[in-house]
């Protein structure tokens, strides 16, 4: 009943994105990284969803938006599973998945104390240097970490 | 002018490597040319470092070059708040390179990239230092006539030793088999273990430190074992002893084999290795300044 109504939310926008299968835990973190309040559009997001593969989900319904691949694909580092679907005339026209880009320019912050990103006034830079496993190298003090213990700016 | 900056030996090709390391022996054969007369260099020793400042800048100055600069982040701006990058704007108006050392890892990478002017790093905290690494392959290549095929013995403290990890980085090219000799403790980083791996480089990996574990070195790289980096201070005082080359454990090694440290030493090489003629790390340290001779040339776009 629930996922019923959910998807009648989905198909009530009648021209934007929705964002779904964001991991309960990371919708924030997800609304923040697509500088949702920043944004003047119809925003609906949902929180604690019932979800048959995540348990709880949340999602995210932008109107009148289409968002850019850099924009879409910072997501991937704290929920690299979403889906876009992005509807046209209240249909589904495209789905598509978050892909995690090669540079990251000042998304993510260094760990390292000693690493001049975090003792300047200047933007951090990672460059993902394994896709499978997920490691991500600091431009800067060449350090690498796991994108599961990033830590976002 | 394209602007050439050297920031880590891992920007480096094996073809560069081989280029620079022959430009440094021509300036062996003559290290005073005055290929850099009314150039001025910005040395910025953010963080003290007598040895490699003295070399930069006696390299600097045996080209023909002035230096200007300060030794010491006390004497500069920086202590007054100053950003780095402030800094690097002011010194580039007035110098054609920036040979600068660091506290804050990645501080040269980010000089480079905002300075209109090349930059040499000279150390960016335990990050990287390049002209180290690049004295140390010339040092080999020097001793053995070759760079390849290897047996390499690094001993002492392998997980915190910047210059042993550039090395084995710098070392990929060239199908080495290295030799981790190292207490619990101060083992290699797991990191560096799969870069070897995933780079075929074969390597052996022992807490021992004797006669037989060095018979079949061509190099032994050692580093100081520090107090500071352990934990437990017993550790320390157990193994401070064991990973100490004495002039009676090379009765054994190979002939052509060459003893290398970053220096300053304390006690890990006994004094008398300092008279085998296998002990090389005076030498090594000498070499440091034709290779920089070749290093400032380089950024500077000069090839003799």
């Amino acid at each position: 009943m629930k996922d019923n109504k959910t998807a009648m939310q989905v198909t009530a926008l009648c021209n934007g994105t929705v964002i779904d299968h964001i991991p309960a835990d990371k919708l924030f973190a997800v609304v923040s990284l697509l500088n949702i309040p920043e944004m003047k559009s119809n925003v609906t997001i949902g929180y604690n969803l019932n979800s048959k593969k995540l348990g709880k989900k949340g999602l995210i319904k932008v109107a009148d938006k289409f968002f850019t691949d850099d924009e879409v694909n910072r997501i991937s580092l704290v929920a690299p599973n979403v889906v876009l679907n992005i509807i046209h005339d209240y249909k589904v026209v495209e789905k598509r998945e978050v892909r995690m880009p090669d540079n990251l320019c000042n998304i993510v912050k260094c760990s390292n104390p000693n690493c001049i990103t975090n003792n300047e006034p200047m933007p951090t830079l990672f460059h993902l240097v394994n896709r499978s496993e997920g490691t991500l190298k600091c431009h800067y003090c060449e350090k690498e970490k796991n994108v599961k213990d990033i830590e976002l700016l | 002018m394209e602007k050439r900056s050297l920031v880590s030996i891992n920007d480096l090709s094996r073809e560069k490597i081989l280029q620079l390391l022959q430009m440094a022996e021509k300036f062996e054969e003559n290290p005073n040319r005055d290929i850099l007369a009314g150039k001025v260099i910005g040395s910025l020793f953010f963080e003290p470092s007598t040895r490699t400042r003295l070399s930069f800048e006696t390299a600097a100055m045996r080209l023909g070059a002035r230096v200007i600069g300060f030794s010491d982040a006390a004497t500069s701006s920086a202590s007054k708040g100053e950003t780095l990058k402030d800094t690097i704007m002011m010194v580039s108006n007035y110098a054609d390179l920036i040979v600068m050392r660091h506290r804050l890892e990645g501080a040269a990478r980010y000089a480079s990239e905002i300075s209109p002017v090349p930059v040499i790093n000279a150390g960016d905290g335990a990050n990287q230092h390049p002209s180290q690494t690049m004295l140390d392959l010339y040092s080999i290549l020097k001793t053995q006539g070759t760079l390849e095929n290897l047996h390499i013995h690094l001993v002492g403290d392998l997980k915190y030793g910047r210059t042993v990890h550039s090395l084995l980085h710098a070392m990929r090219h060239f199908k080495p088999t290295f030799h981790f000799i190292a207490p619990q403790e101060l083992q290699m980083p797991e990191e560096y273990r799969l870069f070897c791996r995933e780079n075929n480089i074969p390597f052996t990996e022992t807490t021992e430190f004797n006669e037989e574990v060095i018979a079949s070195a061509d190099i032994i790289y050692m580093t100081r074992v520090q107090r500071e980096r352990f934990s437990d201070l017993m550790e320390y005082e157990k193994v401070k002893n064991c990973y100490r080359l004495t002039n009676a454990m090379l009765a054994e090694s190979k002939e052509n084999l060459r003893i290398l440290h970053p220096l300053p030493r304390v006690t890990e090489i006994a004094y008398d290795v300092d008279d085998n003629p296998k002990a090389y790390y005076f030498r090594q340290a000498q070499n440091g300044l034709y290779v920089r001779e070749a290093l400032i040339c380089d950024v500077l776009g000069i090839n003799i």
